[in-house]
């Protein structure tokens, strides 16, 4: 015989209440939160100081040259002219070359690797793209400026000769002389875009074949099932899902390819002029007016210096931070779970 | 491709469970075509592919060498691969549907893009390692500076040991300078949380659009003009921190947020502190990928050259003291006998950048050794 014994509760006492639960961390946790928490604030100060302190270098340039800082193409710090209009449209141009190089290729890698690569060949070029994101751009400015460029100024004077009617091929010489002038061609924006699209590319690239590869399966199946080719399956399924992480990657190759200073560097001939003619010799670009700049700079120039740079710098936060937003709408749930 | 593997050849069991059913009469069956091949390649798609690639080679000679003045290798080859994909538009669209057609297209097109990455990335490590070449069997290259060393001296006098020194103690000094504070804020960014923690991951991730050659003119104005510190390892040192402390920091952030949290609420369940959590659940689980991160982030600050190029100064003997005195470095190295023109110079700075390339293939290796999944340790 069994029974249940249900126990009885003490008369005397008190009627339920919650349990007190206190949340706050103790002993070793509270060193633990208190400790990160000041790691976390100094990485804090640090950052946002150097945006700070760019920000505080703008206000007396702006104030002293006014709008003017953002029309004038020429930087002649003595004769009192002070502007990025020239440097900026250099480094839109060489970011678009850049681009208009890198897209392509990226958006074909990345196919490449997610769709038509073997399987087994997969994870070694995945890595292979995270090699070429690795390689410095010092590198590639070698490349491009002793390799490349002999090459890429032929092609420059092609796109000339057949396309010079348009006017961003335009070069300021004859394209069918005879001996045809092989140095209005070089140290161009277009053979600086090139080697940058180098460096871009590996970062578009990987962004984008992230998103190709979780389209889900399923609809890529229902596809071929459907009696869809590969290139249906892309068309249908993979480009649609990846869209985000298309334009996300680009913008994030964008924002690299307008802060790259050293292959840029090595490669254009300086310039100030307000052209947009990517294959003509010269131009110019932020980071390179700062490089070729700093050393001779007196106070005040070196403000108009930190200003530009800050110029570019909020240039490439707006970019990235939409191409953040974007990747981020393409893709579902942050975090992963067990 | 993940889950259909077309590749793969019928079994041999196939016919294996299989049941024969007997004919006593009536009409012969229709004798079998055997399996139906999913994914070989037709002999007609062999020849279309082939043929067209002929065709196109041939035609773009004659254009290129014979009819117009393009004779280049590289205009060759455009001229080839777009001949090559129209010759094959027209010869598929004879003998398949349209869909067909834009497949083999977009087939061609594609892997042709991804050939040249795969071009450019080859030519560029073959280009530095084959020009660099005549210079890195030479002991001196390794073991002397540059003191004394002027243009027209050989290969086997002076060599790249101070730059190779000067970027091991720069970059050394951003590690240690930036890697506790990378991974503080990124524990603190993960496990602790909050409104505060929000406000960092803000910043940091907007730090990272900051460009290199304004971090090092950041350092340059703050310590070498207004507190007057003179051009040193240690002013390159903090330009490269700079840069890579908001890189490393989101990294680790990232790596982090991918610890499964089923981990973590065990380890809490069972009583653990939330200290103790992070340090022998967390971070064990994310080692390979901090590894990964720490390792990316270090081998972009090694190549890093414009926020070096304004606050170290080049020197051209061994400096070992970062402080007070100017210190060369590998990319810096390689930028300025790049450009000094003479042909002996440029030859050094190929070795420093083979050097170079050589040091972010290792570091590369590295972190993907570390970062290899579980399974094959």
């Amino acid at each position: 015989m069994t029974s249940t014994y249900v126990p009885t509760r003490p008369a005397d006492r008190l009627p339920d209440e919650p349990r007190p639960v206190n949340r706050a961390a103790t002993g070793g946790d509270r060193a633990f939160v208190l400790g990160s928490g000041a790691i976390g604030a100094s990485v804090l100060v640090i950052t946002s100081g150097i945006g700070l302190f760019l920000a505080l270098q703008a206000v007396p340039t702006i104030a002293r040259y006014g709008p003017t800082f953002f029309t004038q193409n020429e930087w002649a710090p003595d004769e009192g002219k002070v502007g990025i209009a020239g440097v900026l449209l250099g480094t839109f141009t060489v970011a678009v070359v850049a681009m208009a190089f890198a897209f392509p290729l990226a958006l074909a890698t990345a196919l490449f690797i997610s769709e038509y690569a073997p399987v087994r060949l997969k994870s070694f070029l995945v890595s292979m793209v995270d090699l070429m994101a690795a390689v410095p751009s010092i590198i590639y400015g070698l490349w491009g400026f002793l390799l490349l460029q002999p090459q890429a100024s032929r092609l420059a004077r092609w796109l000339h000769q057949y396309l010079g009617w348009l006017p961003f091929f335009h070069v300021d010489t004859d394209p069918n002389a005879a001996q045809w002038d092989q140095t209005e061609y070089t140290a161009s924006a277009f053979v600086a875009g090139i080697a940058v699209a180098m460096m871009v590319l590996p970062m578009a690239s990987s962004v984008m074949r992230e998103v190709f590869s979780q389209a889900p399966a399923g609809e890529r199946e229902g596809a071929l099932a459907l009696g869809s080719t590969r290139w249906g399956v892309i068309r249908s399924v993979v480009l649609p899902f990846g869209k985000g992480g298309i334009i996300g990657g680009t913008m994030l190759g964008l924002g690299r390819a307008l802060g790259e200073t050293i292959a840029v560097l090595l490669i254009i001939s300086p310039s100030f002029d307000l052209k947009f003619r990517p294959l003509e010799i010269g131009t110019n670009t932020v980071s390179a007016l700062i490089a070729g700049r700093f050393g001779e700079a007196s106070p005040g120039q070196l403000r108009a210096l930190l200003t530009a740079g800050f110029v570019l710098f909020l240039i490439t936060l707006v970019i990235n931070t939409l191409a953040a937003m974007v990747v981020a709408r393409s893709r579902s749930g942050a975090g992963t779970d067990l | 491709m993940t889950t259909v593997d077309l590749d793969r050849p019928p079994a041999e069991d196939a016919t294996a469970g299989r049941t024969y059913v007997r004919h006593v009469d009536g009409p012969r069956p229709a004798p079998s075509r055997g399996r139906r091949q999913l994914s070989a390649v037709t002999a007609s798609e062999r020849a279309i592919g082939v043929g067209s690639g002929f065709a196109a080679l041939a035609l773009a000679w004659l254009l290129c060498f014979q009819l117009l003045p393009w004779g280049s290798p590289l205009g060759f080859v455009v001229v080839a691969f777009v001949l090559y994909l129209a010759i094959v538009t027209v010869t598929t669209s004879v003998v398949s549907p349209g869909p067909a057609v834009a497949d083999r297209v977009a087939a061609a097109a594609i892997t042709g893009g991804a050939a040249v990455v795969a071009i450019g990335l080859v030519s560029t490590i073959v280009f530095i390692f084959v020009r660099a070449a005549p210079a890195l069997p030479h002991l001196s290259m390794y073991t002397h500076d540059m003191a004394g060393v002027g243009p027209r001296d050989p290969l086997t006098q002076g060599g790249l040991l101070h730059a190779i020194v000067g970027s091991v103690i720069q970059v050394g000094i951003a590690i240690v300078v930036t890697v506790p504070l990378a991974l503080g804020a990124a524990v603190y960014m993960t496990e602790v949380g909050g409104r505060f923690a929000r406000v960092i991951r803000t910043v940091v991730e907007a730090m990272t659009a900051l460009p290199s050659i304004v971090a090092g003119l950041f350092i340059y104005t703050v310590l070498l003009l207004q507190l007057g510190m003179s051009k040193s390892g240690f002013a390159a040192a903090m330009a490269l921190s700079v840069m890579m402390l908001p890189i490393i920091a989101r990294a680790a952030d990232v790596v982090l947020r991918v610890v499964p949290s089923g981990l973590r609420e065990a380890s809490l369940a069972l009583g653990a502190s939330r200290w103790r959590t992070v340090w022998h659940v967390v971070l064990p689980t994310a080692r390979p990928g901090l590894a990964t991160a720490l390792i990316l982030g270090v081998a972009r600050g090694v190549g890093e050259t414009s926020p070096v190029l304004l606050t170290s100064g080049a020197s051209t003997f061994l400096v070992t003291n970062p402080f007070g005195q100017q210190m060369n470095s590998l990319p810096l190295f390689v930028f300025s006998t790049v450009r000094s023109g003479e042909p002996l110079f440029i030859q050094r700075g190929f070795a420093a950048a083979a050097v170079l390339l050589a040091l972010v293939l290792v570091l590369f290796a590295l972190a993907r050794f570390l970062a290899r999944p579980r399974g094959r340790r």
